[in-house]
């Protein structure tokens, strides 16, 4: 009793008086996350995990011993890293010029160049795959151009070999790696350069000496980037490789899909899971996780031997650069020096095409009466319409459509919070969080989807459009983190503060001020997690169950069983969607800088 | 060589339609220190550019010393800048950014480190050699980026508002350490601010710019006392400005009348030939403005009624509104005094001033078409 009246005493007052708890806040930002990753990313990965040395009765190492009886696994799994490591040498390398010209473009220039680099960024990945069976094929374009012109009377083994897989997966992970280094390309001060220049550098030096080194961060952020992804991919062998270019992932399906073995899924998984962790430890190690979201690294490293012998290697590209540019004929001696050097636009150019046109080639095979053979033939809407008729087809569409929607609300709504904790709380172990935050980045996408699979079975969710949207949410809310907190960091936080000093509730000022003003964005993260989920497969691979496939799961089925010019059409409204897509962000957050 | 005259003739920019910097006559002398003072967006940065070679002119020519060097790169030009934000290399230590003009140079490396530990003891910092720029405070950066531009003495040193990012306080030490470099190095130096006050304590010489050109070119004195235009004279610090018609002349000083009430007064003719009648306006400083309590009353003594007294520390200024209501209002400025008998609200006091004060400017026209727009 006596507790009672102490606390109706005392009410009115502690309301008045005593701050709300300093963890409450925090902790309703953050725990969303935290909840969403634990449940559906933590629980099912351990679960997969834990298959591996437990098999329902107790503890087992028989998986272990199944995947290192034979050869296969490791040899596989050496596959797997070369291929990653080609493609992420070449992807980097290819992305590096284009990054460069468009951090150094202004203005329609620079909107023109983004503008290439993302429709390939968002059009799908397997249609972009996809793509490369028609150009490599029997009866694919380089064959038929190649007999055409008579060099050739029998068609070329292109398609399934290392050739054809290297071209597919540098095709699907260039616009990432662009997209990467360019977040910390932007950062650099564009009169460090030129203050090189000043100070007597020559281009060449100027550049490898002064703007190289400073890129490097993003360079081995997108090179990371561009292996994690390649190492956990699939489409891209299972439709262009051969039994030589088999990865690991495409074992783990086949454990799950086929012989049900879950125990060896799970010690192929451990083997995968080992190789990224190491990789990622050692990157932290040098360039630190900061570098990721865009932030320039620190320097750790004083005066080391490495060090020392990098800045001479460097030294010496630059004079080496430098002779080659003075040999040169020298044009207008200032104007020759303009920043966009016609070389170096051009080349950009050629890689923008080369990127950009596999997916268009759909274009025209859509309307074509010869089906995927190249060159298309007469002209039919028959494909179209086979489309539209198709139930399939079209609730598959209209799947995907809901869940890319349900995923994109249920990832801001989850992510927004997160990122303004992130950005403005001085809490401890920030470092850890963001770690944790960026997981579902960092494990190879099939582990989480055969785990996720896993536990959904046991929950029903298998087949649901929640398992779907929880599913998806998962590996699109890392991005959406981090885009908001890219955007976060550049907001001025006193405008919060001054609509507060006016008056405004915190609630109030968000409403009325911030979201006004973060408003592009967010709509920005918003079209990251649907397009995410638009063209998720591997998750919809397993949890979609047998009959109720979103549009990349039908479109995989469709290529991997029975191949129909339907596809093509698909394709075409695919990258026509993207584009529409694209345009319309590009406005939006255009006339939200103008107002 | 340690410096080194520069000139430009017919120098032009423009981005577009946009004429950033027009046609632009101008003569650096060796070892001067001249001073880009000018609004924002006056075209200072761009005229800086264009010596510095950073972009390439539209028009007009650059020499240094007897070179041409319109269209060399900067590279090849032998100066040094010091920009706004210090462009220090983040990735490299205090010593190899000091060091990295030197190995351009080709220096041996350890000359080169000799010599960076050098430029640090000029800017007072020699412990700090081992540090990335990051680890520094801006008074530091600055110093550092001074360091770097001074330690291969290059004949021209280019400085785009080096303290513009600092407070008060540093700026005034950093003002008095650049004077102190310019000096002791006889570089010549072109330095850019918007601050009148800076510009007037370090130059030898001011280019006043306005709209993409130049207003007016002199020492800190001509600008101050005989500026050439309204801009000018409104530009540097606080000034008086009335409307007057010319009366006659006597050697370089000129009667005028002011207002309708038969006020005059004395005013240096500041070389405009004018005829006896011609409209002008008259400035005259605050501070040399003389304040009485009541004259004789005669009516050609100007009179004001005080409208606001302010101290701000050192002076006192007195805010008037002319008896005259034809008159504009005006401001007058002495030392501030312990004094029971202190200047009120709506004290009426009489106002004198020597004819060695006031300066005729003529440049009404010119004036009035720029305000219109027609720059
Ligand atoms: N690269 C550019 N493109 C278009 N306009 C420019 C460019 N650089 C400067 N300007 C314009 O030229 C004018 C003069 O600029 P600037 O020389 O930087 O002025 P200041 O340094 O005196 O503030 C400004 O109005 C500015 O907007
Ligand atoms: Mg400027």
């Amino acid at each position: 009793m006596s507790g009672q009246t102490v606390t109706m005493t005392h009410a009115p007052d502690a309301k008045r008086h005593s701050p709300p708890p300093a963890w409450r806040k925090p902790v309703l930002m953050g725990a969303p996350l935290v909840l969403l990753l634990v449940g559906f990313l933590v629980f099912p990965v351990g679960q997969l995990l834990a298959l591996s040395v437990y098999n329902g009765q107790g503890f087992t190492l028989a998986p272990y011993a199944q995947l290192f009886a034979s050869s296969l696994y490791v040899t596989v799994l050496w596959i797997t890293l070369k291929i990653s490591l080609a493609t992420t040498l070449v992807a980097v390398v290819a992305a590096y010029p284009i990054a460069y010209l468009i951090s150094i473009a202004k203005g329609p220039a620079k909107s023109r160049l983004i503008f290439w680099v993302l429709l390939s960024f968002w059009t799908s990945f397997l249609v972009r795959a996809f793509a490369w069976v028609v150009i490599l094929g029997r009866n694919g374009v380089v064959n038929s151009t190649l007999m055409s012109l008579g060099i050739i009377d029998r068609p070329l083994d292109l398609l399934y070999g290392f050739g054809a897989v290297l071209a597919g997966m540098v095709h699907a992970m260039l616009p990432l790696a662009v997209m990467t280094m360019l977040a910390v390309m932007e950062n650099i001060d564009r009169t460090l350069p030129r203050a090189a220049g000043t100070l007597g550098a020559r281009p060449g030096t100027a550049f490898w000496t002064v703007y190289f080194p400073l890129s490097l961060p993003g360079v081995a952020a997108s090179a990371i980037m561009v292996f994690v992804s390649a190492i956990g991919f699939f489409i891209v062998p299972a439709l262009l490789g051969g039994r030589k270019e088999t990865m690991i992932t495409q074992l783990i399906i086949d454990q799950v899909q086929q012989t049900l073995n879950w125990g060896l899924a799970g010690a192929i998984s451990v083997l995968l899971l080992t190789v990224v962790l190491v990789v990622f430890v050692l990157y932290d190690r040098v360039f630190g996780f900061a570098s990721l979201t865009g932030e320039s690294a620190v320097v750790r490293n004083r005066d080391t031997a490495m060090r020392r012998l990098g800045g001479r290697v460097l030294g010496m590209l630059g004079s080496a650069s430098d002779t080659a540019i003075g040999l040169l004929p020298r044009r207008h001696p200032i104007r020759g020096r303009a920043e966009h050097p016609l070389a170096l636009t051009g080349f950009v150019w050629l890689l923008l095409a080369l990127i950009s046109l596999p997916a268009f080639l759909m274009i025209p095979l859509s309307f074509g009466k010869g089906g995927l053979a190249w060159p298309p033939s007469g002209f039919t809407l028959q494909w179209y319409q086979q489309l539209l008729d198709s139930p399939i087809w079209m609730q598959a569409l209209w799947r995907s459509i809901v869940v890319a929607f349900g995923t994109g609300l249920l990832a801001m709504a989850i992510g927004v919070p997160a990122a303004f904790l992130m950005v403005r709380s001085q809490m401890r172990g920030k470092g850890a969080m963001l770690a944790f935050i960026l997981s579902p980045i960092v494990v190879p996408r099939m582990i989480i989807a055969v785990g996720m699979f896993y536990v959904f079975a046991q929950m029903g969710l298998v087949g649901t459009i929640l398992g779907l949207v929880i599913g998806h949410t998962v590996v699109a809310v890392p991005y959406v983190v981090m885009t908001m907190m890219a955007v976060l960091r550049n907001y001025d936080t006193r405008l919060d503060m001054a609509a507060q000093s006016l008056g405004a509730r915190p609630l109030a000022a968000l409403r009325h001020v911030t979201f006004p003003i973060l408003g592009a964005g967010m709509l920005s993260s918003f079209l990251f997690a649907f397009a995410t989920s638009f063209d998720e497969l591997t998750i919809s691979l397993f949890s979609s169950g047998g009959l109720s496939a979103t549009l990349p799961k039908q479109f995989w089925d469709e290529v991997t069983l029975q191949v129909s010019p339907v596809v093509a059409a698909v394709s075409t409204g695919l990258l026509l969607f993207v584009a529409t897509l694209i345009y319309v962000a590009d406005r939006l957050r255009r006339r939200s800088l103008a107002g | 060589m340690s410096s080194s005259s520069l000139s430009v003739q017919g120098l032009a920019k423009r981005y577009g339609d946009f004429v950033a910097l027009a046609p632009t006559d101008l003569v650096v002398a060796d070892g001067e220190f001249l001073t880009l003072l000018g609004p924002s967006g006056s075209g200072k940065t761009t005229l800086l550019s264009l010596l510095a070679g950073l972009v390439p002119p539209d028009e007009g020519s650059v020499r240094i010393g007897s070179q041409d060097v319109t269209y060399a790169p900067p590279y090849e030009r032998d100066i040094g800048v010091v920009f706004q934000n210090y462009a220090l290399f983040p990735h490299m230590t205090i010593e190899e950014n000091i060091a990295f003009p030197l190995k351009m140079r080709k220096v041996p490396a350890a000359e080169a480190k000799r010599r960076a530990g050098e430029a640090l003891e000029m800017v007072h910092l020699p412990h700090i050699a081992g540090r990335y720029p990051r680890e520094l405070s801006g008074g530091q950066q600055q110093r550092v980026a001074l360091a770097r531009c001074m330690v291969y003495k290059p004949s021209i040193i280019l400085m785009d508002e080096p303290l513009g990012a600092l407070d008060k306080k540093l700026r005034e030490h950093m003002q008095l350490e650049i004077k102190r470099l310019h000096r002791e190095l006889g570089t010549t130096v072109v330095y850019v601010t918007h601050d009148q006050e800076e510009a007037m304590t370090m130059s030898n010489r001011i280019c006043l710019m306005n709209a993409g050109r130049i207003e007016q070119l002199g020492t800190p004195a001509d600008l101050y006392f005989r500026p050439r235009s309204l801009f000018v004279a409104d530009f540097l610090g606080e000034s008086n400005i009335l409307p007057a018609a010319l009366r006659s002349r006597s050697g370089d000083e000129v009667e005028i009348g002011l207002g309708t009430l038969g006020v005059s007064g004395r005013a240096l003719a500041n070389g405009n030939e004018l005829p006896p009648g011609t409209e002008v306006r008259v400035m005259v400083r605050p501070q040399n403005l003389t304040v009485a309590r009541k004259g004789g009353n005669t009516p050609d003594e100007l009179q004001g009624r005080v409208s606001e007294v302010m101290v701000t520390g050192s002076l006192t200024k007195v805010y008037m509104e002319p008896l005259d209501g034809k008159l504009p209002p005006l401001v007058a400025a002495f030392p501030t005094r312990n004094d029971d008998d202190a200047v009120r609200i709506d004290d009426v006091l009489t106002l004198s001033w020597s004819g060695r004060d006031a300066v005729v400017i003529a440049d009404k026209i010119a004036d009035a078409a720029r305000a219109a727009g027609t720059a």
